[in-house]
């Protein structure tokens, strides 16, 4: 590069938020520099505020009844069609993964599982559901089951070290199972995050069902926690003390608080139904039927 | 023709004909005069050495002095069921587990009548409904339980689930023996230890069962009842060798307790306060629809969780909804729980007739018409006439907050888009009633309609197969079914 004299100069990309389908910078104009090990300067990178947190729970609440209500197989080609933006813009998300610090061969791996997961996730998009339901055989003459339905507005603290793979893991089950989602990007390697946000944003995921911020977890856990419009927080981290916060707060609406802090993203374990029913509710519906005359079902 | 039709209706003069009392025996139930706290497989007397009185709330009259378990006798029973838990019942064969379970359900069904004596004496519910319906469904609630304790694998495809281990469970005064039953059946069935503590003005079933699980041989810690009021549930919230909360009360309480656990291990599950949406469609059959809003609203004096306490009636039907409703209300009978004919018992205690009432007076200060039974109330005892409100607008507090108690607000509404938003509008979502004889309506409304449980041309129905929970500020987890069995387990 220094031996030979361009004459054309690369162009950098600004580092924004995702907020109901837009690309806005953080409302409060600040910022932090994303370095990677040796210290340099690799972008800097939207410090959002809670403002911007309560402007992306009004996103994800407009998008949740449009996103739950589609059909389970649309969704599952939604998120298949992630998967398949993701495979096309590898070389980008090796090269922002390479800057944070990741060897060239781990990063590769990391993407390919990264893709592979939402493929797995697409699947489940319109088979959950059959596994996990159940017609009731009550005493009455009433046709009596159970459905699972999304739990609503998820607010996510997103694995920090794993800043793609952990990323996708958390948003495929949420976002499968027919919620929306505000997701915190890990802090210290945002880069990947903002790119797959511009994935997802070409994928005809409809604008607001994902919302990705970056920022310091410190600063805005609390506001995840105790925000009245969010249904339920996921948290990836260890920190005893944000976990203790965190069900605190969330005792302010009765949000559900799921910790998927003892699971290896690497791993098989990241793939399973099992994250997909932590975000669902229960709904029994008693259909009546009719119950006259006395003919019986003989044959 | 529609207003011949109106004239041929005849108007019944209810307030002249009065039934025969028809009051049920108590001498098939023994009450004793004291009761002691039910830990390791025998009653005890408490730590704290006191007692509470616990009464009739239809006649004011003291029936018995409960044990008030302090910490220290929360301690002990903690201890109790985790010794059971570690030696005996997560050792004991599944099949062995589902054989105890099976057991008590046979003996609670051999004293039905007992129990459904005692449960209206403490409270206050009418004996019909303690003998048609709680008693009836508490058997059933072991009996299916107990058959899922040897079949735990095929509820969770692909996982083992394990117990948690001993479990704490707090119930309260609308349901007492009903409740319990929906906390011990599945956490026996599931393999965990239980320390169970009913509401401080009911605890006289939960007793007498206690008395059932001590002739069933179940082994002594496995099931361990204390009584007391929040002080007592407080000290089992925060015990720390406790594995499980299971809570069944007030949204008030249960942020506490959900706080109360933060920083914990603790597995928490809460089923919690309602504000259900009753809806009722032009196409609805009325007259069962208007049985329907009286059994939502009435039934149980209307302490139910899951009550139809908002009525949404479309608006090309309202005047003749309303106009049976009120018929309806007049014919009541509303006094003497014991008595066979009686629809709506007493107010379970002073305090929650004083919470009505102050409701009944927000509805009357902020301006809503106001309309009550005629009925006349028994002079001594807690009792509420049933009331309905009209003109109430969605941001009246009548529309917004629990009330616990017989009153209903009524409000209409034209279109279905209007109603769904109108139903959803409140933080709680615990269950929801539709009426309208069009199948595909009962779909589009229940798919849409925010809540844990949907009842289409009925209302208040359970079943020990039919998971019951809310979404939202309702609560969290299942009871009942197979969706009731994951909270108790590791899966």
């Amino acid at each position: 590069m220094a031996t030979t004299i361009s004459t054309r100069l690369e162009v950098l990309k600004t580092y924004k938020i995702y907020i109901g389908g837009q690309f806005p910078r953080t409302e409060s104009g600040r910022y932090y520099k994303a370095t990677n090990a040796k210290g340099d300067l690799l972008a800097n990178v939207c410090l959002s505020s809670r403002k911007d947190f309560r402007d992306a729970v009004i996103a994800a609440r407009s998008a949740f009844g449009g996103w739950s209500g589609r059909a389970a197989f649309n969704r599952a080609q939604i998120l298949y069609r992630i998967a398949e933006m993701l495979e096309g813009r590898k070389a980008q998300f090796l090269d922002e993964l390479i800057k944070q610090g990741a060897l060239s061969a781990n990063a590769e791996n990391e993407i390919n599982l990264s893709i592979d997961r939402l493929i797995y996730y697409a699947g489940w998009c319109d088979k959950f559901q059959q596994v996990f339901s159940s017609v009731n055989p009550v005493a009455s003459s009433h046709f009596n089951f159970s459905v699972p339905e999304p739990t609503g507005v998820v607010a996510i603290i997103a694995p920090q070290d794993s800043s793609l793979l952990g990323l996708v893991s958390v948003i495929a089950p949420v976002i499968a199972g027919g919620n929306t989602c505000i997701v915190l990007a890990s802090e210290e390697k945002p880069l990947c995050a903002v790119t797959f946000a511009e994935v997802i944003n070409s994928s005809d995921v409809p604008g607001g069902v994902v919302n990705i911020l970056t920022g310091k977890p410190s600063e805005l856990v609390k506001y995840f926690a105790d925000h009245m419009d969010v249904n339920a927080v996921v948290y990836c981290e260890k920190n005893d003390a944000d976990k203790k916060l965190i069900q605190e707060k969330a005792a302010l609406n009765v949000k559900r608080v799921l910790f998927w802090d003892k699971i290896n993203w690497n791993s098989d374990e990241a793939e399973t139904p099992y994250l997909i029913t932590d975000l669902q509710e229960v709904k029994t519906t008693w259909h009546p039927i009719e119950n006259i005359g006395g003919a019986k079902a003989g044959y | 023709m529609a207003k011949a039709a109106k004239n041929n209706t005849l108007k019944l003069k209810f307030d002249t004909i009065n039934y025969a009392p028809a009051p049920e025996s108590k001498s098939s139930a023994t009450i004793d005069a004291q009761y002691d706290l039910f830990i390791n497989g025998k009653f005890e007397k408490p730590l704290s050495k006191k007692y509470f009185d616990t009464i009739n709330p239809a006649t004011e009259e003291k029936l018995s002095s409960v044990a008030e378990a302090n910490a220290a006798d929360v301690d002990k029973a903690a201890k109790a069921a985790r010794t059971a838990y570690d030696k005996v019942w997560s050792k004991m064969p599944a099949k062995e587990r589902a054989k105890y379970i099976y057991r008590i359900a046979r003996m609670i069904q051999e004293r039905a009548r007992e129990f459904a004596v005692i449960e209206t004496l403490d409270g206050g519910k009418p004996i019909r409904e303690s003998r048609d319906i709680d008693v009836p469904l508490v058997a059933n609630h072991f009996f299916y339980y107990a058959g899922w304790a040897d079949k735990l694998a095929y509820a969770f495809p692909n996982r083992n689930p394990k117990p948690l281990g001993v479990a704490g469970q707090i119930i309260p005064w609308n349901f007492p023996l009903l409740m319990a039953a929906w906390k011990i059946a599945p956490a026996l069935a599931t393999g965990n230890t239980v320390v169970l503590k009913p509401a401080e003005t009911t605890p006289l079933t939960a007793l007498k069962l206690a008395e059932i699980i001590q002739e069933s041989d179940l082994p002594p810690g496995v099931v361990n009842i204390i009584t007391g009021a929040g002080a007592t549930g407080a000290a089992i919230v925060n015990h720390p060798d406790i594995n499980k909360i299971a809570f069944t009360g007030s949204t008030d309480v249960g942020k506490i307790i959900q706080r109360a656990v933060a920083g914990t291990d603790k597995k928490v599950t809460l089923e919690l306060g309602g504000k259900a949406a009753n809806i009722i469609f032009e196409d609805a059959p009325i007259d069962q629809a208007v049985e329907g809003i009286i059994n939502g609203i009435y039934f149980n004096q209307g302490h139910v969780c899951c009550a139809g306490s908002r009525l949404f009636v479309q608006e090309s039907i309202y005047k003749e909804v309303m106009r049976k409703l009120k018929d309806r209300i007049a014919t009541l009978i509303v006094g003497d729980p014991m008595d066979k004919n009686t629809d709506v018992g007493a107010i379970n205690s002073k305090q929650q007739l004083e919470t009505i009432h102050k409701y009944i007076t927000i509805g009357k200060k902020e301006g809503l018409e106001i309309f009550e039974s005629s009925c006349t109330l028994p002079k001594k005892g807690f009792f509420c006439k049933p009331t309905l409100f009209t003109n109430v607008a969605q941001s009246s507090r009548i529309a917004q907050e629990e009330i616990f108690g017989p009153v209903l607000a009524i409000q209409t509404f034209r279109t279905d888009d209007e109603v769904i938003e109108k139903a959803n509008n409140t933080p709680y979502g615990l269950s929801a009633g539709v009426w309208t004889d069009k199948g595909s309506k009962i779909f589009n409304l229940t798919t849409k309609l925010r809540a844990g449980v949907i009842w289409a041309n009925t209302y208040n129905k359970f079943d020990p197969t039919s998971p019951f929970g809310g979404y939202k500020e309702s609560g969290f987890g299942r009871e009942g079914g197979l969706q009731g069995l994951g909270t108790y387990l590791n899966v």
